[in-house]
């Protein structure tokens, strides 16, 4: 009799205090601060996850070309294997090198700069993703600089602004109206009203 | 003589009392030989024939290897395709930059979930394997899947979908172990790959039927299929299927990651059309490239799916379109999973087009080029669509059995 009424009893209990939102097999470990902010690497729009640190163009200019970005995409920051980071250069409508077709030689409205809606993605992409094969070994003070550097060369930013927590959240980007969220989603529901 | 050889005959007996798939051929004097397969073949990890030569191909239009030695997409074979699931070793990969295939020992993996969560957790694999797990058949599409002038093949024109039986637990019971907090409305799902490739993915959507999947077609997943975790967004476009899966945030509002900003357009209508595939299909035999032998009986062959759900309905024109007959779905329909449909036709030698066109449990229907266009405005000569491509495919079928790509 013991064995059936306990788990009424739990059952009871449970949906007193909340029984929805309490965990069903208890598996996992609750992972510290510390971990948590370790692995937290998105940065929203707002920039709330954006960490202390401060960078300009000219510093930014500077590990461009010692960080190795410049291997890749170029000394200039067009032209060369990887997509182009800055507008309006020389190289501008040259064939295509092969192997390349497809994505690198990208016009204004493909650079990362004029593209992004808002600015901390930038800062986002080159802290996750770059350089290559070193990715996420750039400390805040670069990433910061660099986001400065491509801001400035494709001129969202003035050359001596300065990029941090603070101001790097309020840079108005070109694109800033160039997206549109999609309807919220629903299950059942059609992709769009009178769509075929 | 003989006594040199029962090596060989007891091995074949044994094989085949075993059950083992015994590569056996008749040589010049009609006995059977052994092909040339390895141990490791026979029992530890079978191989296809050699006869079999069936495989991927680099998509048109961009090279792999590339410019970085790296190689990017790949499509799967859908013209040799029998039946819905597509073997792993043939399904299609498409990479944010290039083919970084991360090498993850299993045991070291974690997965987190944290945000707006009461209780943020950190996962083992072995700790995911414990909770109870759901297998599922879906299919994956990259948005780069598009039909035009350039394909030759359905291989060209549709080779970037394929479809897996996923195994894994369902999202929904990893979020309510963390408690979900009132407020939250997306969620951004990160890879552990060297990018750590990230995308925003609305929070109903984690809640109704996405899968922290382990396994794919009954064994592990490859490590081109994000190995040794991947999230599976049924019916969302490739990007969100986020492979090497390390980390989901709980947030409040739409991310605009790297990945998200690629996709963004400034039409609502045109982002409504780019996350979630519509009703799908195409004739993979007779399809480009392929030749009939003469007039008579075929069996038309295909697949159709849809991202708002199950395949209801499919149809297929053998007179471009002037009349429409149900084809047989010939097994059965998943939700958000490729569907077999044939139809027996005979082909009296004429030069004809054929089309198929599915309509889903929503009632979607799949759009030619023109009807998907003139939603937007476009005059029919210079029709296109908008999002993902899910427009009818003509192939062609000339008065010599070749067949070609209607769009060419």
């Amino acid at each position: 009799m013991d064995t059936l009424r306990l788990p009424l009893l739990a059952l009871a209990l449970g949906a007193c205090t909340g029984w929805a939102q309490s965990p069903t097999y208890g598996l996992g470990k609750a992972p510290s601060a510390d971990e948590i902010r370790a692995w937290d690497i998105s940065i929203g729009p707002e920039g709330k996850e954006l960490p202390p640190g401060r960078g300009t163009a000219a510093e930014g200019a500077k590990l461009f070309l010692t960080k190795g970005c410049g291997g890749c995409h170029g000394p200039t920051g067009i032209g060369a294997r990887a997509p182009a980071l800055i507008k309006g250069g020389p190289e501008r409508g040259q064939p295509i090198p092969p192997g390349m077709e497809g994505m690198h030689m990208a016009p204004d409205t493909g650079i990362m700069a004029l593209r992004s809606p808002f600015a901390v993605t930038i800062w986002d992409y080159i802290n996750r993703g770059m350089p290559l094969f070193k990715e996420g070994t750039l400390k805040p003070d670069e990433v910061y600089a660099l986001t400065a550097f491509l801001l400035a060369k494709n001129e969202v930013i003035k050359e001596g602004d300065v990029m941090d927590q603070q101001s790097l959240p309020k840079v108005k980007m070109p694109n800033v109206n160039g997206f549109s969220d999609a309807p919220p989603w629903k299950h059942g529901q059609r992709r769009l009203a009178g769509y075929p | 003589m003989e006594s040199k050889k029962p090596g060989r005959r007891g091995f074949l007996k044994d094989a085949a009392l075993a059950g083992l798939a015994v590569g056996a051929a008749k040589s010049a004097s009609g006995e059977p030989i052994l092909a040339e397969y390895s141990k490791k073949d026979l029992i530890a990890y079978g191989e296809r024939s050699r006869f079999v030569t069936s495989a991927r191909a680099p998509v048109p239009g961009r090279m792999s290897p590339d410019a970085f030695g790296l190689v990017f997409h790949v499509s799967t074979p859908l013209q040799d395709s029998v039946g819905i699931i597509t073997p792993s070793s043939l399904h299609y990969v498409a990479t944010h930059r290039g083919s970084f295939v991360p090498d993850i020992d299993p045991k070291q993996h974690r997965f987190m979930i944290h945000g707006m969560v009461d209780r943020p957790l950190v996962f083992t694999m072995d700790e995911l394997k414990r909770l109870p797990y759901v297998t599922r058949v879906h299919f994956l599409e990259c948005l780069g899947n598009r039909s035009g002038a350039k394909g030759k093949t359905v291989q060209d024109t549709h080779g970037l979908t394929s479809c897996s039986e996923w195994t894994g637990v369902l999202l929904s019971v990893l979020l309510k172990e963390c408690g979900v907090q009132k407020g939250a409305s997306w969620m951004v799902a990160e890879g552990a790959e060297e990018v750590k490739g990230a995308s925003s993915i609305p929070l109903a959507k984690g809640q109704d039927d996405c899968l922290v999947a382990y396994a794919q077609n009954g064994e592990a997943l490859r490590p081109q299929q994000g190995f040794p975790l991947r999230l599976i967004v049924p019916g969302f476009e490739g990007i969100y299927q986020t492979k090497y899966l390390r980390r989901i945030k709980i947030v409040d509002r739409f991310y605009m990651t790297y990945n998200d900003y690629g996709h963004i357009n400034p039409d609502p209508k045109v982002t409504a059309l780019t996350v979630q595939w519509g009703p799908k299909s195409v004739i993979t035999f007779p399809s480009g490239g392929q030749q009939l032998s003469g007039p008579g009986f075929y069996d038309i062959s295909g697949l159709a799916w849809s991202g708002g759900g199950a395949v209801k309905r499919v149809e297929v024109s053998t007179d471009g379109g002037k009349k429409w007959q149900d084809a047989e779905l010939r097994t059965p329909a998943y939700r958000m999973a490729h569907t077999r449909f044939g139809l027996n036709w005979r082909w009296d030698g004429k030069e004809c087009t054929l089309l198929s066109r599915c309509t889903d449990e929503l009632g979607q229907v799949q759009p030619t080029v023109a009807e998907a266009g003139k939603f937007f405005g476009d005059p029919p000569e210079k029709a296109r669509v908008r999002g993902t491509d899910n427009s009818i495919q003509p192939w062609i079928v000339a008065a010599d059995g070749s067949v070609r790509n209607g769009h060419a």
